[in-house]
């Protein structure tokens, strides 16, 4: 394609003398960031673009009657206006299930779903045309909840499927049910000294990443497309795109743009597939970019869940068993519902010792707005229901809650309800100890030295509702826990090509995967280690694209773990390599070539002994190491579907939350005051980014807590607030001091002994100051988030 | 759609009479979302960023004449002793960004019951003066609020000048809203006391179709106050004056439930802000009774 | 229509402006200045945030008519307009753009620089915000150091109530905020030494 394009993403090189693993070590990225240069997928350009635009549905469940396009398609500036008739292949992609039309056809399952697409010369122009399509809808009842899912007469939202779990589900509208069968719950009820029952109810959360879905299709010039886009995983992508466009892989070049962000919410699709067939239908470069209000039906939630538990313990603390039920809603499409059911299910006794359970976990399809991966997939709504269970337990034995959950902690070696033997380090209660032991925040902190008070620092902020009256502290406790790494048996591996060479005289090793940087710092890890295992001090970073094999999804906590140990492992047999080119060229000058463990350090081949051999420059010369390898995490199992049973999880990641808050009683509104977090990380590769990570899960899990909902109608299933003025996210002012204290316990079987540490935090974030405000006001609570209403009895 | 830049006020009302649908915009923080969301496509968008006049406001002996385009920050900053009121309300709009931008003219332009403006303006007792190239006028602001987001305006007027009353007492004002910061009322409150004509003024925002008045709640007190010889005495109002006075505010409003809030919970949250502020400007009144500058 | 205005010291000239586009759109799309970031287009988020006469405003907000012989000044031009102040140091915000020296050496330069910019000229915010790991995404960054460098300019010794009372009006989804507090404190006590030791 001829003209111009801007953002395309280059190599990023960093030079640092420090900077290998186990220490702080800025971005490489970073000066790019903070001067405005780094490109983002909507800084995409290029001359003579077109940009894309989307028509929605309006309704959430109906038959399309009729669409027409005359009128859009007459407009000047316009030069495509698409309906599913159009499509040039498959029309329908997904990455668990194939559930998804790129473009609706026969009906619409949500609201916000794509209809038609426009491409025009300006965005507004699309706008206007995409104004003047008519599309006729026919409504359907909506399938909301599992009442009307499951109803003998419900409408299915997918007919005729053929999934890989339509066969065991007990109704269409079922994605997936998964049980989890363990000793016998009934049976060891007879022991429980006091039991308690809980229904807990769990908002719709959205990743709400700053940076929209958007990104540049470019044709090429052999019937293929250049696609600049923002994405979790590009193969997983791949996968999807191609067929869609009815190209073969090799013809769908894809290039990681920069992310603003993702939190589960770039694993799916968005704009890659619609943007590249107006590439291809107009033979132009075609620009997305959605605004804000779009974005929050352009990707999938965090799943609103409802869940049943109950608990019992003998009249000491000790836990006897669990029985719980837990019911996600899916919404229109499968995304990744039945991943989450797994981990729910799994995953749904918390980090404590329960030898008799019985679990089930299912997930819906509905008619509201699809949900799929969020930060904590899953485990995030068990831990809200299960911790909460935790204090009204206590309460009711009359224990110390934090006591009660010590005395029934998982450690080394506890088996888990599906069998799996916890194997690794699991200091629960050590977590707990840690948060439990930081000394109390000053109270009243709002008191000025004047006779007014500083609002910033009481419940209502800015708005100035409070100088003091009302205000109640209330403290509160969480822990939970999350696997890492994509589980049940997937294969689940990344790749990653280093090449060691030697330029002006020094050697430089290039890291390329396919390994999606976010903001997690992946770029800074993968300099790190190849700094360590090559010796090296300058580390190129190519950036992330197709040419190289797949990295896997960044998420699940498993990008460090996986990319980082594929790049670990890469860089072990380029060091191998390179050592065997040393041998031949020196290993007659000196015996240490044979028979010494040699190292790479400092730019040379030293012996364990330190002593120096060569520069890895002399050994190279104007040769150079090229290695791409895939690598693997141990493999797991499926979990058996009417016992649950099997070794389904790779690792296991734990984190703590003492919660300090402050509750205007009689107006309902909360500050946190602190929001402390214990967590073992395993290996803190960058302890910078370590703390960075913690905190900001930290505060995904308080946003959820009191303030994030995506609140959809039961009525018309239509999503009533797609904005960042009603969907709110913590602001600073809402954001506490958070002191992170981490453990460093390694994992035998991970590289350098690193947990995932992105996604615990998220967890017991939100039960920490959900037990806060109870400890504060006395109230039962059983929904995220708590609002004034919940707390003034004025709902 | 046309975007017309008038260099002048007079230009300005000129092509308001020309092209009466023609939408002001000065700071924009209402206006430009609806055209980036595709809400609202005027014909014509007119330009207020050039007339300096706006922007100005002068403190003259009994009244403060603030211009429309005034950005919050310059009230919040200037005007906390004469517009005290008015002042905390500014300091609760939005961000610091759109403080800013935006001024009170936008507020009543848009006449959304949420504007965080109304109640402060309800309460200290305000003037609206509004011109077209037929001239200008006073609308107090009690007759200015005519329905949701309608205002008294004539297609060809646009707002000049708001004219409040300097503080003669202790004011208030707070906002609900389920954030610490950059938030949309779920419901405001503002107080004023006016010990000069012994009397209150109320104003309640998004707690009603319109920015009202609690009326009943402030002849309540009014007499209250003077029964009691509160006053002059300078005693603390009692408990039950201030329930009553709480209970009077919340029943004045007449909320709905929206995915803000509730209409239970907007009654109820009316009430405890009227409480807490008649506590807050009745200690500052028999404090220093001339500490007029709003506490927060 | 045509607009003109001055953008980090530089006049610019966009045409076939849409009488409803936004500064931002004509900053990002026109201009080849992309540094501004379009995260909410709603006033909610503070990614846009550019110094319009020296004030931070929501570019998103601003109308491109309105900015008609007006000075901007984006997250591209931060470095170079801290500099500025900071030679001529004293002088008020809004007053001390950037001189036509400046100005004229100035290009914009979209995607130019591949390297990880180690040796560019930074102001002390930006400076602060990579060493205290203020960024991960770094979406809300632009947005954020132009309010956090105004906020340092008017008050360069700040509680961290001010800080957040400043920054509240920027949305960042990645960090939780603690380390762009830390990165503020920094910049402000760096500030302070260089100030001493002037």
């Amino acid at each position: 394609m001829a003209g111009t394009t801007t953002g395309i993403p280059r190599d990023v090189t960093q030079n640092h003398v420090k900077g290998g693993i186990g220490e702080s070590t800025l971005r490489p990225d970073g000066t790019l960031k903070v001067t405005g240069e780094f490109a983002y997928s909507s800084d995409m350009w290029h001359e003579d673009m077109l940009w894309g635009q989307i028509l929605r549905s309006t309704v959430a469940h109906a038959e399309i009657v009729s669409i027409d396009t005359s009128e859009a398609l007459a407009m000047d500036g316009v030069y495509a206006v698409l309906t599913h008739e159009d499509l040039p292949a498959a029309k329908n992609y997904g990455m668990e299930f194939q559930d998804t039309p790129v473009l609706a056809y026969g009906k619409v399952r949500h609201h916000g779903e794509p209809v038609v697409l426009v491409a025009a010369d300006h965005p507004e122009t699309a706008r206007r045309a995409a104004a003047k399509v008519k599309i006729e809808y026919r409504e359907l009842p909506v399938i909301t909840d599992e009442a009307s899912a499951t109803a003998p007469d419900a409408i299915l939202v997918h007919e005729g499927r053929d999934d890989h779990h339509s066969g065991h589900v007990p109704h269409p509208n079922i994605v997936h049910r998964q049980p989890i069968i363990r000793g016998n719950a009934d049976e060891a009820a007879k022991r429980a000294d006091v039991i308690v029952t809980g229904e807990y109810t769990f908002g719709m959360q959205d990743q709400a990443f700053l940076g929209p879905e958007s990104g540049l299709a470019v044709p090429a010039e052999d019937g293929g497309v250049d696609l600049y886009v923002a994405t979790q995983w590009l193969h997983s992508d791949l996968k999807q795109i191609a067929p869609c466009l009815g190209l073969p892989e090799e013809k769908v070049r894809m290039t990681m743009a920069g992310v603003g962000g993702a939190f589960g919410g770039r694993e799916d699709i968005s704009m890659q597939i619609l943007a590249s067939i107006l590439a291809l239908r107009t033979g132009k470069p075609v620009k997305m970019v959605y605004n804000r209000y779009e974005s929050f039906f352009g990707h999938v939630h965090r799943h609103p869940a409802k869940l049943w538990y109950e608990h019992g313990a003998t009249k000491d603390g000790k836990l006897t068993h669990m029985k719980c039920k837990i019911v996600l809603d899916g919404g229109a499409y499968a995304s990744s519902t039945a991943s989450v059911v797994g981990n729910a299910s799994s995953l749904s006794v918390g980090p404590y010792v329960i030898d008799d359970v019985e679990i089930e976990a299912i997930g819906l399809y509905t008619n509201n707005p699809p949900c799929g991966a969020m930060r904590g997939f899953g485990a995030v709504q068990a831990c809200f229901a299960y911790e909460a269970q935790m204090d009204k337990l206590a309460a009711k034995l009359g224990m110390d809650p934090v006591e009660l959950r010590q005395l029934n902690a998982m450690e080394q070696g506890t088996i888990m309800p599906t069998g799996q033997v916890v194997d690794s380090p699991a200091p629960v209660a050590e977590l707990l100890r840690i948060v439990k032991s930081r000394p109390m925040p000053p109270e009243r902190q709002w008191e000025t030295a004047g006779e007014s008070a500083d609002v910033r620092a009481l419940p209502g902020g800015l708005s100035n509702t409070s100088h003091g009256e009302g205000v109640v502290r209330g403290v509160g406790y969480a822990v939970g826990i999350k696997n890492v790494g994509f589980s049940e048996g997937f294969d689940d591996y990344s790749t990653a090509k280093i090449r060691l060479e030697v330029i002006n005289g020094e050697a430089v090793a290039t890291v390329h995967t396919a390994m999606a940087e976010v903001g997690q710092g992946g770029v800074t890890i993968h300099a790190q280690i190849a700094r360590t295992e090559l010796g090296v001090q300058q580390v190129t970073i190519h950036p992330a694209d197709t040419q190289v094999g797949s990295a896997g999804s960044t998420s699940a906590g498993r990008q460090t773990y996986m990319t980082g140990g594929a790049i670990k492992n890469s860089c072990s047999i380029v060091r191998e390599k390179l050592l065997e080119i040393g041998r031949r060229k020196f290993g007659s000058y000196h015996p240490a070539w044979a028979n010494a463990e040699l190292l790479l350090e400092g730019g040379k081949v030293v012996t364990d002994g330190g002593e120096a051999l060569a520069t890895i420059a002399d050994v190279l010369e104007d040769q150079a190491v090229e290695v791409e390898e895939e690598w693997r995490h141990r493999p797991t199992q499926a979990f058996d579907l009417v016992t649950g049973q099997g070794d389904g999880h790779v690792q296991y990641a734990f984190a703590a939350h003492r919660a300090v808050v402050e509750v205007d009683t009689e107006l309902g509104l909360v500050k946190v005051i602190e929001l402390a977090c214990a967590q073992d990380v395993g290996k803190a590769l960058n302890p910078l980014s370590v703390i960075g990570q913690i905190q900001g899960g930290t505060t995904q899990g308080l946003g959820v807590a009191v303030m994030e909902e995506i609140i959809v109608d039961p009525k018309t299933a239509k999503v009533r607030n797609p904005s960042f003025t009603d969907y709110l996210i913590p602001t600073i002012l809402d954001t506490p001091t958070i002191p992170v204290d981490y453990l460093e316990l390694a994992d035998p079987n991970a590289p350098y002994g690193v947990r995932g540490i992105g996604e615990a935090p998220t967890l017991s974030s939100t039960p920490a100051v959900l037990a806060a405000i109870r400890a504060a006001t006395g109230l039962e609570l059983n929904k995220t988030p708590v609002r004034p209403e919940a707390l003034t009895g004025t709902l | 759609m046309d975007f017309l830049r008038p260099a002048s006020w007079e230009e300005a009302l000129a092509a308001k009479a020309e092209h009466p649908t023609a939408v002001p915009i000065a700071g924009g923080t209402d206006i430009m979302v609806e055209i980036n969301f595709d809400h609202r496509r005027p014909e014509y968008l007119l330009d207020l960023n050039r007339i300096e006049l706006l922007r100005e406001w002068e403190v003259g002996e009994e009244n403060v004449r603030l211009g429309a385009s005034v950005p919050y920050t310059q009230i919040m900053e200037n005007l906390r002793t004469e517009l005290p009121g008015l002042a905390l309300a500014s300091h609760t709009v939005a961000s610091p960004q759109i403080r800013n931008r935006g001024g009170v003219g936008g507020n009543l332009g848009t006449a959304s019951p949420a504007g965080d403006a109304h109640p402060a303006l309800l309460a200290a007792g305000a003037e609206v003066e509004v011109e077209s190239v037929r001239g200008s006028r006073f609308i107090p602001i009690d007759e200015f609020y005519t329905g949701v987001k309608r205002n008294a305006l004539q297609p060809d007027e646009l707002i000049k000048t708001v004219h409040v009353k300097k503080a003669d007492g202790p004011q208030q004002y707070s906002k609900v809203g389920t954030r610490n910061a950059m938030v949309i009322a779920v419901c405001a409150f503002g107080l004023a006391l006016h010990p000069e004509t012994r009397t209150v003024r109320t104003g309640i925002g998004s707690a009603a179709p319109t920015p009202i008045r609690a009326k009943e709640a402030e002849a309540f007190l009014n007499a209250a106050l003077e029964e009691g010889g509160f006053w002059d005495n300078g005693k603390i109002i009692t408990p039950s004056i201030a329930k009553q006075f709480a209970d009077l505010c919340s029943g004045a409003a007449n909320p709905i439930d929206d995915v803000r809030g509730t209409a239970k919970y907007r009654r109820h949250a009316v009430g405890i802000m009227a409480r807490r502020q008649l506590g807050w400007t009745w200690e500052q009144y028999r404090g220093s009774g001339r500490t007029l500058e709003g506490a927060a | 229509m045509r607009v003109n205005f001055t953008v980090n010291g530089r006049p610019q000239e966009a045409d076939d402006v849409w009488e409803g586009e936004s500064l931002l759109y004509v900053l990002r799309e026109r201009m080849g200045l992309p540094g501004s970031k379009n995260a909410c287009e709603q006033g909610e988020c503070g990614s846009c945030t550019v110094r319009l006469d020296g004030v931070p405003v929501c570019s998103c907000l601003v109308a491109a008519g309105q900015v008609e012989g007006r000075e901007v000044v984006t997250v591209e031009g931060l470095a170079e307009f801290a500099k500025d102040r900071a030679e001529h140091s004293g002088c008020a915000a809004g007053t001390c753009g950037t001189s036509l020296d400046a100005a004229k050496r100035w290009e914009a330069k979209p995607g130019q620089d591949s390297q990880t910019g180690e040796g560019v000229e930074l102001s002390p915010i930006q400076q602060a915000f990579i060493d205290a790991g203020a960024v991960q995404c770094g979406f809300c960054t632009p947005g954020l150091l132009v309010a956090a460098d105004e906020m340092l300019e008017r008050n360069p010794s700040p509680t961290d109530a001010d800080i957040r009372e400043a920054l509240s009006g920027n949305l960042c989804r990645c960090t939780g905020y603690e380390k762009i507090l830390d990165a503020v404190r920094l910049a402000a006590a760096r500030q302070e030494r260089q100030g001493e030791a002037v």
